[in-house]
Formats: C-alpha cells, sequence, structure tokens
C-alpha cells in the first residue's frame, strides 16, 4: 500500500436476502485511491455503485473483506472512518423541519467542532456555497440546486479527508449541475480533499474524473483514466466514404495494413472501423489510400465516449442497462425518489 | 478566509452526543414556537366539546367536571403528540437527513435518547397553556401538583416518544404502517385509561385490562397530584408506571435504532 494511499479495500463483497434468495451486490471489490484523486464510480442502475459506498462509509457491514478509509479500518473502528470522511447520500441531507444555518451549526458540533469554530465554518460554508440568501429559510424551501449545495455544504463542515458523494447531480437541471460541480472542484483545490462519487451520467465521469471505474453487475470491470478507458477499450470511429464503390478492396487492404483492424462496411461505398487515436491516424491512412490512387469522399473520426467503453466491455450500452429490466437480474439500486427508498428497504431487510 | 478546521477523530460519547441531539432537535421548535399551540388545537376540541356533555352527563357542576377531566387531556396531549413523533424520524429516514446522522460520528444511542427527551419541551408548554386556559372555566391545581405532574407527564413521555421512535424504525419506509399501528393502539390505550370516561361503571373484563394498561396509571396519579393529594396510592402507581414505560421505551428504542441502517 502506497503511503498516500487514502481508501484501500480487499475483497470487499455484500451479499442481501431479497425473498429467500441471495443476490450478490457487490463482488470481491479491490481498489487503491490516493490522496487527493478525484474517482468516480460508473455504472448503470443495480451495479453495485451505492452499496459500494455504503460499506465504505460504514452504513453497512460487507459480508466480507476489509477496508482502510482515512487510515481507520471500516470494521474495526467505524467510529474512526466517520470522524474524518464526509458523506452526501441520494437524498437531502437536510431535514426539512430545519433552517439552512441551524443543520450546519448542528452538523459541526456532532463532529466535534467547538462553538466558534462551529459558527465560523457555517458561515465560511454558507458563503462559499452560494446559500447566503437561503440561510435562514427551512430546508423545505430550498430549490433543488440550493439543496443540493446544502448537502455538499453539511459534509463538508468538519473539512473531512475524503468526501464520497453518491449520485450528487441526479435529478438536477444542467445549470444546477454545471454550478454543483464548479463548487466541488473549487473546494477540492483549495484543500486537496479526496472526491470519491457514483454517476450513472457519462458525461459527467468523462468530464470531471480523473479516474473512472467501471462497475457491472456488482464488479469494477475497468479502473484508469477517462482518456485511457477510451483509448485502450473504444478508439475513435472511423468512418470513410469512397468515390468509387469498385475501389473498396483495395481500400479495405490499405485500412487493414495501416489501422491494423478489420473494417466494415456498414452502406455502399463506406468502411468503418474503429481504432485508438484515430485521428492522428487518418492523416497517414489518406496518405496511403492516394497513393493507391484510392479517391476518398469524406472522412471521419469520432472520438469515443464512455459509453462506447462500457459497450466494448459489456456488450450493452449504459442507456440499455439502465433501462428497466436491462440489467435482468439485478436488484434495483435506486437513484431517486421511490427507487432509492426500494435500496434502502432491500438492505434493510438483510439485517 | 478559510477557516482552518483541524481533522480529528472524534469518540462517540452518549452523553455529549446526545445534548448535541436534543439541541438539534429543539431547534425547529424554538425557531416556530407557534407550531407548538397550532397542536393543541385536538386537546382543545376534546376540552371545548367533549367537555360540555360531560357536565351534561355527570350533573355536575363546570369546576367540578373540569378538575376531573383536565388531568386527563394532559394525559391526551402526550397521547397523541408524542405518540405521533415517531412519523418525523421516519420522513426523516425517507429524506435521507436520518442517514446523513448514521455516518456522522455519533453514539447511535444518542440519536435515540436526544430526540426522546425533546418530547418534554411540547408537552410541558402544551400543559401549561392548557391549564391556562382552564382557569377562567373555574380549573383551580394545586401549584406544586402541577409541577410534579408534568414532571410525571415528561418521564411518560420520554418513554412514548422512544416507543414511537422504534415504531418508526421498525415500520421503515411504510407510513401506511407506522400509522395503522399507530391509531389501532392509541385509541385502545386513551378509551381504556379512563380519561374520556369514567370506567367505574365499565364490564369487569374492562376494567381487568384497564388495570394493566400503564396510561391508566399516569391519569390515576395526574389526577391525585393535581388536586394537591400527593400522598396517594395511585401517585405511586402512575410514577411506576410512567418510569417503567421510560425505562422499557428506552431499551426497545436504542435496540431498533443501533440496528438500524
Amino acid at each position: 500500500m502506497h503511503h498516500d494511499t487514502v481508501i484501500s479495500s480487499h475483497g470487499l463483497t455484500r451479499r442481501f436476502t431479497v425473498k429467500k434468495q441471495v443476490v450478490e451486490a457487490v463482488t470481491d471489490l479491490s481498489i487503491d485511491v490516493r490522496r487527493g484523486e478525484l474517482v468516480a464510480f460508473l455504472g448503470p442502475n443495480g451495479a453495485g455503485k451505492s452499496t459500494s459506498l455504503r460499506m465504505l462509509t460504514t452504513l453497512i457491514p460487507p459480508t466480507s473483506g476489509t477496508a482502510t478509509v482515512a487510515g481507520h479500518d471500516i470494521l474495526t473502528d467505524p467510529a474512526g472512518v466517520r470522524s474524518r470522511i464526509g458523506y452526501v447520500g441520494q437524498g437531502s441531507s437536510g431535514s426539512f423541519a430545519q433552517r439552512v444555518r441551524d443543520e450546519l451549526l448542528s452538523q459541526g458540533a456532532f463532529y466535534g467542532l467547538g462553538r466558534r469554530e462551529r459558527t465560523e465554518r457555517t458561515d465560511e460554508l454558507i458563503a462559499s456555497l452560494d446559500l447566503t440568501d437561503v440561510a435562514s429559510r427551512s430546508v423545505q424551501q430550498l430549490s433543488g440546486g440550493q439543496k443540493r449545495r446544502l448537502d455538499v455544504a453539511l459534509g463538508l463542515v468538519h473539512a473531512p479527508e475524503v468526501l464520497f458523494l453518491d449520485e450528487p447531480s441526479t435529478g438536477l437541471d444542467p445549470q444546477s449541475r454545471a454550478n454543483l460541480w464548479e463548487h466541488v472542484l473549487t473546494l477540492r483545490a483549495q484543500h486537496g480533499t479526496t472526491v470519491f462519487l457514483t454517476t450513472h451520467y457519462l458525461e459527467e465521469a468523462d468530464r470531471y474524473a480523473e479516474r473512472v471505474m467501471v462497475m457491472d453487475s456488482g464488479r469494477v470491470i475497468a479502473d484508469d483514466t477517462a482518456a485511457a478507458l477510451k483509448a485502450d477499450l473504444a478508439g475513435d470511429a472511423i468512418t470513410l466514404v469512397l468515390d468509387d464503390e469498385t475501389q473498396l478492396p483495395v481500400a479495405r487492404s490499405v485500412v487493414e495494413r495501416v489501422a491494423a483492424v478489420s473494417a466494415e462496411q456498414p452502406e455502399p461505398r463506406t468502411l468503418a472501423f474503429a481504432a485508438p487515436s484515430g485521428s492522428a491516424l487518418l492523416p497517414t491512412l489518406l496518405r496511403e489510400l492516394d497513393h493507391h490512387d484510392v479517391r476518398v469522399a469524406t472522412a471521419t473520426a469520432v472520438p469515443p465516449t464512455l459509453d462506447d467503453v462500457f459497450l466494448a466491455l459489456t456488450g450493452r450500452t449504459l442507456r440499455e442497462a439502465d433501462a428497466p429490466g436491462g440489467t435482468g437480474e439485478d436488484a434495483p439500486a435506486g437513484t431517486a425518489g421511490p427507487a432509492t427508498t426500494d435500496t434502502r428497504a432491500l438492505e434493510g431487510s438483510t439485517r | 478566509m478559510t477557516t482552518a478546521v483541524r481533522t480529528r477523530v472524534v469518540r462517540p460519547h452518549l452523553a455529549r452526543d446526545t445534548w448535541h441531539v436534543l439541541v438539534r432537535e429543539l431547534k425547529p421548535v424554538l425557531r416556530d414556537p407557534f407550531s407548538l399551540i397550532f397542536s393543541l388545537l385536538q386537546p382543545l376540541v376534546f376540552l371545548g366539546l367533549f367537555g360540555p356533555l360531560l357536565v351534561a352527563q355527570s350533573g355536575g357542576d363546570l369546576a367540578g367536571t373540569l378538575q376531573w377531566f383536565v388531568p386527563g387531556v394532559l394525559v391526551m396531549i402526550v397521547l397523541f403528540g408524542t405518540g405521533a413523533t415517531g412519523s418525523n424520524l421516519q420522513y426523516e429516514m425517507m429524506t435521507g437527513s436520518h442517514e446523513r446522522t448514521l455516518v456522522a460520528p455519533l453514539s447511535r444511542s444518542s440519536l435515540l435518547v436526544g430526540r426522546a427527551l425533546k418530547e418534554i419541551a411540547p408537552i410541558v408548554v402544551q400543559g401549561l397553556a392548557i391549564v391556562a386556559i382552564a382557569l377562567p372555566f373555574g380549573y383551580r391545581a394545586d401549584a406544586f401538583g402541577l409541577l410534579l405532574g408534568l414532571a410525571l407527564l415528561a418521564v411518560f413521555g420520554v418513554g412514548l416518544g422512544a416507543l414511537s421512535y422504534a415504531l418508526a424504525l421498525a415500520t421503515k419506509e411504510h407510513e401506511w404502517l407506522f400509522w395503522g399501528v399507530q391509531q389501532s393502539l392509541i385509541f385502545p390505550l386513551l378509551i381504556l385509561s379512563g380519561v374520556m370516561l369514567p370506567l367505574d361503571g365499565g364490564p369487569a373484563w374492562m376494567r381487568a385490562v384497564a388495570s394493566v394498561n400503564p396510561v391508566r396509571h399516569v391519569v390515576e396519579a395526574m389526577r391525585a397530584q393535581l388536586t394537591g393529594d400527593l400522598g396517594a396510592t395511585a401517585v405511586l402507581w402512575g410514577w411506576l408506571a410512567a418510569t417503567a414505560l421510560a425505562v422499557v421505551g428506552l431499551a426497545v428504542g436504542v435496540r431498533a435504532i443501533r440496528r438500524s441502517s
């Protein structure tokens, strides 16, 4: 284990019994996260993202396996873990009956901050998370974006070493989502906090996470930077349309030699294939084709998305996997609203 | 400017955490004390609409009837108000704020004990309000007896509140189940406590069941205490019943919250 490792898990596994059937929500989660990293679990509903997070944050014990978070063992010293991590769950952290400022002050007290310290910290978080205008409103009166910013503020009161965010932007409009991320990234830049989140938004993982762990059916099936995952597992989608269909066989042999992949012919006069760093390959390829007198009408290279990565890994897209029944045997791990309730009911029924 | 918050390891501490949970629970009450008065509506309806019927039924005078009825109404505040308090926790379990407190370095027991202790505040405020409203109609309470009576209600309320929270934890997200169980317990407890009508005229089996109803003993003790009869055996039985309920309630509640996730 690297000396700068803040999260380290070995064989973390969680089984639930639902209606007398054993469901393995998470299987053999073995990961290391270094201090200051921004890591995302990406995967469809029911992939085991939230269950993994709930084990790492001591909300549920693992069926087997161990983990150390911020220097404390989740099994032998859950209190130690709790005092050093911040957690923003899928629901709303603030009680609807409470006022924004009151909740932050109470949270400070819960984490052992003195009277003066918690007042200063509360004022600072209210200012930095744009909650000044709503500080004396009750949580119930807040908009979705404001509620989420309060959730993040509550998770940060004690300046935790690690901040866990479970589906932080689900249900937010694009503007609130971008705004939330701006706050999270700024705070992270200032304090070097390790951020660990779950998401099923491809764009979110792609844009913000430095490291993406793709989860499916309870297992981490890929773990790298988004760029590396896309380059290694998907590659750019290249499409060539020729002027003359009779030149297709020549073109195909050139493509297969230069790109070392086999090309498909989705339409007449068209060759399509995926290649790592395909954009860089394209000029060479065009020069070669020109050299063989193949006339190319259009040439496009589309960079891959994480959905292409997921497709390459699992044979289905995230959207398909997210659709009801898309994961087949998986239990619903909710995103918001009633689905969240399902997860908790499921997890509760096993205790 | 950024406050340097020291990252420290905070160990759960029952007394300190209970205090912080209690303070948090009291905040909405202090911010919006009118909500306490508003929830007085139900006991006031009983006092205003059932009271006159009792007067007509008993043939006694208003002051005398109030002497008998008001202590029961005070117990009713606890039954209806505190008995329903678990729904607040249930709501917080559904929205997610309860989960947030489970991740905080708090003693699990404090989450329940702090909430149960908070129930004392509305009980005392509402109890005093009911007595004040009854005064112009000729009701008179012994001052020390009233103080002792409120203390008894507080002990009773902590126990009942803890049980209500335990019910919320047991029924989880099933709001209908919480209310179903709560409602089907509250009314038998109320009728078999002799708050509304004396049980003396009831059948023997009813009196037998009532004798093991802790609410019945609390009501009897309240009646004795508020008239200044502090040495009555009923007072002793009432305190025993309330204390037993508090001990059982807290034990059940603490067990429930320790197992919750």
